[in-house]
């Protein structure tokens, strides 16, 4: 095979077969130099960002929605081209026909769409509400089916966030396919595909497999469609690094077209992007200030990608995420690193266009990336707070070097993995829940089955981990259960056939269970163990608060007594989960991850053993307990860092806060200490880190002066938000945790 | 040999370069009237270790030190324990963990040549730069703190001199040319910093039940210490904050 387009690169497998790993390795130039070869923000972006900031302002004016068409359901051809500054713009394409504008889309479920639109004083349209009276949604079709079991669990909240009435997301397209190939070349490879599976012997997994190909040559067809819209045909192959930006972007606006995923993660196109980029510019067709503005207007574009959600919704995942993840950086399994100039050109874009929660940036960090990435990434966490890190050097050794994260820290072969998203177990509550044989410590409601409570006064370590072995089975069973049937009923009313068109059709699934509580967890079990808990009942003779004496080790000080603790309890939930069999033979996987919910997992959860009250939050994802670290952040870090990546292959989240001064008393001195310790801290394994350099004062008088902050950005749990977009609550729960302090 | 400790901090980004590891020992001869470590004077110690104990709590930390971090004992006066201090810096030594003292020089209760010769860099406080000065608000000899540099200086040990800025206290221009006069008298001299006066020891203070008496003077802001620095040969300067 071969294109004019292609000219100039290095001829490979790639081109026979759809192979974008070896078409970075045969093409791309490692970049080990510094940032100063950057250009600024032209005029042209600075309008244009200007332009999107008013209609940003507006869209917060009006209660976090600008507007909502209730009449048209989003799909990949059903609107309209639309355009921010169509004279002005160089990538084009808008998921409505209008800037920030939201469809609805209630294939994942119509009781939600209607909802959100209630939530922002809008109605759904009658002819949407007749069109779904008659199409079953991914949501009744889990109602369905869903047992006694899961429903009690889902409504006490030991199981929350499962992705029934919302779509799942956690899927990564391979977007750069259709720059690299062209959409005839792909529908040829899937029709061969289809082709091929139609002569095997049929059973039902290949008749599914066999109809998910025509829907998604269907949808290849109709992307092509969506780009005529806009004057482009992308059938063939980008021929310049303009044209690849736009190709590969109309794949990534189909898919959120089509879907509305709770996260729709871009995957890791930087390095793939500077071959083109290269070539142009060796070419003499394209200056250092133009690639800039090419890479700042498609950033412009994902900045303003939207989803209609519910409250609900945003209790979950507060600030409006969109998880637009791109991976950034990372070093090749051949020893050179994936650093390009355009990993500096992503993140020259917080400074162009100032920071922000979307795209989700993440530097993939190795010990071995050059010095001087190293030094600019921590610039930019100190003067932006609006990236994140995640250890290459664990994932690289079980993904290759051409993976992605999805969301926050799931990370999958970029075209060859994907995963059936499960939000998260509360395991807290599995230990009340134990404790009161099987009720629930906030209603009394048996959920699980009932047994005999725990009798005496006194808590006995080994007589409650005992009660904890009895009843993990059940919550194992109901969530794998809970899982399976979500996942078929997903693929069934709601498949991501744009998304999963740009996989390999043998694609690798992924069930991605979730954990969520771990500190609370540790620290009542430490407390148990090594200071006296009294129990304290209710008229009904529920356990439903604690008296806590004497010391105890807390999770977050570098204890082992209590740091295996977290790590013992893993492990039994992670073997619990593998004994049953999941949806399509997907890899059991587990996280610990909360995003914000957190906060909601604190709601509906009594009162623990480490001295938390009833409704009180839990720490978001890994981190320790808020302000029970006594040995500075250093140990904070080494305590999470012990939750192996082995066992939590979904990732394990750690948001860390710190002062600037704690980091040094000058700039440089911050940008090269703060390399240093996330060199440390992956050095010991570690998966995650969110950094936020910034004083709690600043987040105080943010809450009271929201005018002086407009583009105040944090990282929370994997992701980052608008500080403002955060519920008042969840602002004061932010605020309440540990700011690692100058001493 | 057990060390008397205060506290340990497993992160430190101002005493010293890098990232470093801070441990504080028990004891101080001095009583500084600006002290930020009240608990560190007297009494009991909150934590008694060998320093093979110590050291492999270090461990756990060598990760994150980097090129340029490591360890930095102060206190309290960790002169006043030299003999643990040169057995945790041997034991750092051996394992090429960077060491740093940040000490007031005085106090020395052993061998302090053999602790400078285990040292990597010193840091010296220079508080006061009169010995009448330094007798009256800190209970001790500026004497003996010279005393202290010229023996850093016959070892050749790299030394940067520190001087917190107390408003209208230690913060005239001729305090910060005095204090630059002295530091500069030894060939050894590397770095002066400035460390700008904090109060958030007001709650210590307050929790030994100790009066602070400088608890109306204000904090010195940033402005002050960029303008005293201006004082410092630039070679000798701290980078820009």
């Amino acid at each position: 095979m071969n294109y004019t387009a292609w000219d100039g690169f290095h001829p490979g497998v790639w081109q026979d077969e759809i192979n974008l790993q070896d078409f970075i390795q045969k093409n791309y130039t490692p970049y080990t130099g510094d940032e100063q070869f950057l250009a600024p923000a032209t005029q042209r972006t600075s309008a244009m960002m200007a332009r999107l900031n008013a209609l940003l302002k507006l869209e917060q004016e009006r209660g976090g929605v600008l507007e909502v068409d209730t009449h048209t359901v989003t799909s990949v051809t059903n609107y309209p081209a639309g355009y921010l500054d169509r004279d002005n713009e160089i990538i084009v394409g808008l998921q409505t026909d209008k800037p920030l504008k939201r469809g609805v889309n209630p294939f994942g479920g119509i009781k939600m769409t209607r909802k959100a639109c209630e939530a922002y004083g809008y109605t759904l349209s009658d002819e949407v509400e007749k069109e779904f009276t008659y199409r079953t949604t991914h949501n009744d079709g889990v109602f369905r089916v869903y047992n006694a079991d899961i429903r009690a669990a889902r409504h006490c909240g030991i199981i929350t966030g499962l992705p029934d009435a919302y779509g799942r997301g956690r899927i990564i397209g391979d977007y750069r396919r259709v720059a690299l190939y062209g959409l005839d070349f792909l529908i040829e490879q899937k029709q061969k595909d289809k082709d091929r599976i139609a002569n095997e012997l049929l059973d039902a997994e290949k008749i599914r497999l066999l109809e998910e190909l025509y829907q998604q040559i269907a949808f290849l067809k109709k992307t092509g469609e969506m780009a005529k819209m806009y004057g482009y045909d992308i059938s063939k192959p980008a021929v310049n690094a303009k044209e690849a930006v736009q190709w590969l972007y109309f794949g990534y606006l189909a898919a959120i077209k089509e879907q509305n995923g709770a996260a729709m993660s871009l995957g890791r196109t930087g390095t793939f992007l500077d071959i083109y980029f290269t070539r142009d510019l060796e070419k003499g067709v394209l200056t250092e200030s133009q690639a800039q503005e090419i890479l700042d207007d498609f950033v412009i574009k994902l900045r303003m990608a939207r989803h209609l959600r519910t409250p609900e919704y945003n209790e979950l995942f507060a600030g409006d995420p969109m998880w637009i993840t791109e991976s950034i950086g990372g070093m090749g399994c051949d020893g050179r690193t994936l650093v390009t100039k355009t990993s500096f050109r992503f993140l020259n874009t917080l400074y162009n266009l100032g920071p922000s929660a979307e795209p989700n940036l993440t530097v993939l960090w190795s010990s071995a990336l050059p010095k001087a990435f190293k030094r600019f990434a921590a610039k930019v966490s100190c003067d932006t707070d609006s990236i994140q890190y995640e250890n290459d050097d664990v994932m690289r050794p079980q993904f290759g070097d051409d993976y992605g994260i999805a969301c926050c820290v799931s990370a999958m072969r970029i075209g060859k993995d994907m995963q059936f998203f499960g939000a998260r177990a509360n395991l807290v509550k599995l230990l009340l829940m134990s404790l009161n044989g099987g009720r629930d410590e906030k209603s009394g409601q048996q959920i699980a089955p009932a047994s005999e409570p725990y009798d005496g006064e006194y808590l006995d370590y080994d007589r409650v981990t005992e009660m904890l072995d009895r009843y993990r089975p059940w919550l194992a069973k109901t969530y794998v259960t809970a899982m399976n049937m979500i996942h078929y009923m997903h693929d069934k009313y709601a498949y991501e056939k744009t998304q999963m068109a740009l996989h390999d059709t043998d694609v690798h699934r992924f069930m991605a269970f979730g954990a969520a509580g771990l500190s609370v967890l540790a620290d009542s079990l430490s407390a148990i163990r090594y200071a006296k808990v009294r129990v304290k009942r209710n008229e009904n003779g529920l356990i439903t608060d604690f008296e806590t004496e004497g010391e105890y080790p807390t999770y977050g000080n570098d204890d082992d007594r209590v740091d295996m603790l977290a790590v013992e309890q893993i492990e039994k939930f992670l073997a619990e989960l593998r004994k049953i069999p999941t949806y399509r033979d997907a890899e059991h996987t587990l996280s610990i991850l909360t995003i914000t919910s957190n906060v909601v997992y604190g709601k509906k959860t009594g009162s623990t053993p480490d001295g938390r009250k009833a409704g009180e939050p839990f720490a978001p994802g890994a981190n320790p307990m808020h302000n029970r670290e006594r040995n500075g952040a250093l140990a904070s870090l080494n305590s999470v860092a012990k939750i192996s990546y082995d066992l939590c292959k979904d990732g394990i989240s750690n948001t860390f806060s710190i002062v600037p001064q704690a980091l040094g008393n000058d700039v440089e001195t911050r940008y090269a200490n703060l390399s240093d310790i996330i060199d440390g801290y992956f050095a010991k394994m570690a998966q995650h880190i969110n950094i936020n350099v910034l004083n709690r004062e600043t987040l105080i008088d943010a809450m009271d002066h929201p005018e002086k902050y407009p583009n105040l950005t944090i990282r929370v749990s994997g992701y980052a938000v608008n500080f403002h977009k955060l519920s008042r609550e969840q602002q004061r729960e932010v605020i309440s945790r540990t700011f690692h302090e100058a001493l | 040999m057990t060390g008397r400790i205060s506290s340990l901090q497993s992160l430190g980004a101002a005493d010293g370069p890098g990232v470093r590891y801070l441990i504080f020992l028990q004891g101080c001869p001095l009583r500084c009237i600006y002290c930020h470590n009240p608990e560190t004077r007297e009494g009991e110690a909150a934590l008694t270790l060998t320093a093979e104990e110590l050291f492999e709590r270090i461990l756990r930390y060598r990760a994150y030190f980097g090129e340029a971090g490591g360890v930095t004992v102060s206190g309290g006066e960790p002169l006043l324990q030299s003999d643990f201090v040169s057995e945790l810096f041997a034991l750092c030594r051996s394992h090429s963990i960077h060491t740093a003292l940040d000490t007031s020089g005085i106090g020395g209760d052993g061998n302090i040549e053999r602790l400078l010769s285990l040292t990597d860099l010193v840091l010296c406080d220079l508080k006061f730069t009169t010995e009448e000065r330094y007798r009256r608000f800190c209970r001790g000899s500026l004497r003996e703190v010279q005393d202290f540099l010229a023996l850093t200086e016959r070892l050749d040990r790299p030394l940067w001199i520190r001087h917190v800025v107390v408003p209208s206290l230690t913060d005239s221009p001729e305090e910060i040319d005095r204090l630059v006069e002295l530091a500069t008298a030894v060939r050894n001299l590397r770095r002066i910093e400035l460390l700008p006066f904090r109060k958030l020891c007001l709650s210590k203070y307050q929790a030994l039940g100790l009066p602070f008496l400088l608890a109306d003077t204000p904090e010195c802001d940033a402005d002050t210490i960029t303008a005293l620095s201006a004082r410092i040969p630039p070679q000798l300067r701290q980078p820009c904050l």
